[in-house]
């Protein structure tokens, strides 16, 4: 299988799909001819021409209307906001068009539409540049919510999305486009070259939506996590030596739970980890679910770590990133509890 | 600091209140005829001073005349006045039937009733309106049946939209009627984005959008323009003015920009504007922009200049902000009776006639009606199944809210 970090993974998927079906256009600000401004639509102009992937003017809302015009018409349009902290102008079009389109008009309108967005913290983006929103679009009926965390997930799943027939928004996190990263920011990272993960077949294949994965096996303690806090996850696990079993839930909504209710009436034990602020974060929907569904199986008390309940902050970066120190704090808790 | 040099703010107000007696003295009404009608191809720039007149073909005397004159056949114009008429004992019907219970809103078109049905007639099957609640009368000329939409404002078992949907809400694709939203705005940068599409697949269709003069203060009405203007997309960009957004006069809109189509200007977009209440420039004018729109020389703004002579929705009471005889002074009278002069003048029509299709038409509407209401309104009678609630999510409905459903014992 050929080599690809994340960047190259994403704009394969595109690829793919631009390739299979005519109906697949992709926009969105610096998209076009520059090919993003992390590259993962580079050459997508020059090889289906600036009518499938073209540059759009600076308007996150005009960008997610046009897309549900152009998604009721019958294309599928798989479209950028440039950092999911700019998405908020379009939020109106994503809660009261797209996500409700099928649902009010009984089907006779509908928006296969992706929209992708880089994510998370960790790379001194500050306040506008890190936020990580997906509880925002998790408490939205009618929408898909999906974070990859390796270049093999991200094509599979982005393929998936861009198949899918309803609006998936696609959170990417950045810190993770060139290599994993555990939350060691004093040790040099690995590019995804050099990492087992950093591979993915060439051509069409799907990594379905809705389906969780288990990214480390062990029996003493369940960890949820998502985007780059699977690595912290075990990194954290690896460092405290306590047997965490890693479960990275790929797709937020709709939600894994028979992989997550099969783990923690495994382990007993759940540390929930992300990088979003705590309150009313996702987190919460999911300390809620293990709680209603594995009550007589808890052994402890479902712990969270998480951003704090702060913006996110610029020379504080790494007091607020929850990083394998405090994740691997929450699993010591957990099992002394 | 010097009292001479302290700011303050202008909050622009309407002329009159209530209990003022009503005055449009202000507002300037061209002579009919008296507006040029320039090639589609023309360039934005020659045509400025259209944003600021107004498109006008039937004059005082009920004549067709001027350049904008002649885009129907009699049978069309006879048949354009019947739509209008059929709107209107529609809007009547439902007002009452929201009275008795029988539907929790309404909202009515009285003297809008030329702007919605006229514009239908100038598109092609296949082409698409992103309306507003206010655009009924697409529904009504393009052949929609009565029934549905009744059936849709009682929430009955037959309700196409299963109950789903505030009354009025309709959506039909097949009458290339898109899905209404309670989100104003929403739909008039979706109608770019429809019109785009159609552009990447070589298509013939042209979209239309829809916004009110309100709502053109929407973020969505400005990116609306930037793509239509940036894609040159085969669109049509349509604001109906009527004066007021439920209590608010439309200078809360427009402030100093003089008229709602000069914000075409900005974005190298031709803007018309044209009296509302005149079916046959409001026919004249959409054909003239989907000409355009269809040869692809790009979209068009179009505002209409109408009153809103009914009260908001059933919710609202309009004596509370403006002068109750307020419409009765409205210099471009009412579409209905208009047209119906016009027909007259040419010895199409008479008096007597115009009873009689009076009659008929409530006939007609009545007998839809009892249709309608043999399948449930909101209180009484066939409802929707709570299983139709969970239903439509998603295309495929997922694990948790299968849950759901079980748990609400469906």
């Amino acid at each position: 299988m050929p080599r690809m970090t994340m960047i190259e993974a994403i704009r394969s998927a595109m690829d793919v799909s631009m390739e299979r079906d005519d109906n697949v256009v992709v926009f969105g600000e610096d998209v076009g001819y520059f090919g993003g401004v992390f590259r993962c639509t580079a050459g997508l102009q020059q090889k289906y021409g600036k009518t499938r992937c073209f540059d759009a003017p600076i308007s996150e809302l005009g960008i997610v209307g046009a897309a549900i015009g152009m998604a009721s018409y019958g294309l599928r349009p798989c479209v950028e906001v440039q950092f999911a902290d700019y998405v908020y102008p379009a939020y109106d079009q994503i809660v009261s068009e797209a996500a409700r389109l099928r649902y009010r008009s009984n089907g006779q309108f509908t928006c296969p539409i992706v929209i992708r967005m880089p994510t998370g913290g960790g790379i001194f983006g500050g306040q506008t540049h890190s936020q990580s929103p997906e509880a925002l679009f998790t408490h939205v009926s009618g929408l898909k919510v999906v974070v990859p965390s390796n270049p093999h997930d991200a094509k599979g799943l982005l393929i998936a999305a861009i198949e899918d027939p309803d609006p998936v928004i696609f959170l990417e996190p950045k810190r993770l486009y060139n290599g994993p990263f555990d939350g060691h920011h004093d040790r040099p990272v690995t590019a995804w070259s050099k990492h087992p993960l950093g591979e993915a077949p060439e051509g069409h294949f799907t990594v379905p939506l809705g389906k969780a994965h288990v990214a480390r096996e062990g029996s003493a303690v369940t960890v949820l996590a998502y985007g780059t806090m699977v690595y912290v996850a075990q990194a954290a696990a690896e460092e405290t030596g306590i047997d965490a079993e890693v479960i990275d839930l790929r797709t937020l909504l709709p939600l894994d739970l028979d992989a997550i209710v099969a783990s923690v009436t495994k382990t007993g034990r759940c540390v929930i980890v992300h990088e979003a602020t705590l309150t009313s974060g996702f987190g919460a929907e999911l300390a809620a679910l293990v709680q209603e569904h594995c009550f007589y199986h808890l052994e402890a008390p479902v712990a969270r770590v998480t951003g704090w309940d702060t913006p996110y902050p610029h020379a504080q970066e790494w007091d607020y990133f929850p990083g394998p120190r405090r994740v691997g704090e929450a699993l010591l808790e957990v099992m002394e509890a | 600091m010097a009292e001479a040099n302290r700011l303050s703010l202008h909050v622009p107000e309407p002329e009159v209140r209530p209990g003022d007696t009503p005055d449009f003295s202000r507002v300037v009404i061209p002579k009919a005829g008296s507006v040029e009608r320039p090639p589609v191809d023309v360039d934005p720039r020659e045509i400025r001073d259209l944003a600021y007149s107004i498109i006008r073909v039937l004059n005082r005397d009920g004549e067709a005349v001027g350049p904008w004159a002649g885009t129907l056949t009699d049978d069309e114009v006879m048949e354009g006045l019947r739509h209008m008429m059929t709107l209107r004992a529609f809007d009547a019907r439902m007002q009452t039937a929201q009275r008795q219970g029988k539907t929790s809103f309404y909202m009515q078109h009285m003297g809008e009733e030329a702007v919605s049905c006229a514009f239908r007639k100038a598109l092609e099957p296949g082409d698409m309106n992103f309306p507003t609640y206010r655009q009924a009368g697409l529904l009504i000329a393009g052949g929609y049946p009565m029934v549905e939409m009744m059936n849709q404002i009682y929430s009955n078992e037959a309700d196409p939209l299963k109950g789903r949907q505030l009354p009025i809400m309709y959506s039909s694709k097949e009458h290339g009627f898109f899905s209404i939203s309670g989100n104003l705005g929403t739909q008039f940068i979706q109608a770019v984005g429809w019109a785009m599409a159609s552009a990447i697949k070589n298509d013939t269709k042209i979209a239309a959008g829809w916004i009110g003069d309100g709502s053109t203060a929407e973020s969505d009405f400005h990116a609306a323009l930037v793509f239509a203007s940036t894609y040159r997309a085969p669109v049509v960009l349509n604001i109906v003015n009527n004066q007021w957004a439920i209590s608010t006069f439309q200078g809360i809109a427009r402030g100093g920009s003089g008229t709602f189509a000069a914000r075409g200007h900005g974005f190298g977009i031709p803007a018309l504007r044209v009296d509302g209440n005149d079916y046959l420039a409001v026919h004249a004018v959409a054909k003239w922009a989907v000409e355009r729109a269809r040869k692809n020389l790009g979209p068009t703004l179009v505002e209409y200049v109408t009153y809103r002579v009914g009260a908001h929705s059933t919710s609202d009471d309009p004596s509370a902000y403006r002068p109750k005889t307020e419409s009765d002074v409205w210099p471009l009278g009412d579409p209905v009776i208009r047209l119906k002069n016009h027909l007259i003048k040419r010895g199409l029509w008479s008096d007597d006639r115009h009873k009689q299709t009076e009659a008929e038409i409530l006939d007609t509407v009545i007998a839809a009606q009892k249709e309608a209401e043999k399948h449930g309104t909101l209180h009484s009678g066939g409802k929707p199944s709570t299983r139709d609630m969970f239903e439509g999510v998603y295309e495929t409905m997922p694990p948790h809210l299968r849950r759901q459903r079980q748990k609400a014992g469906v």
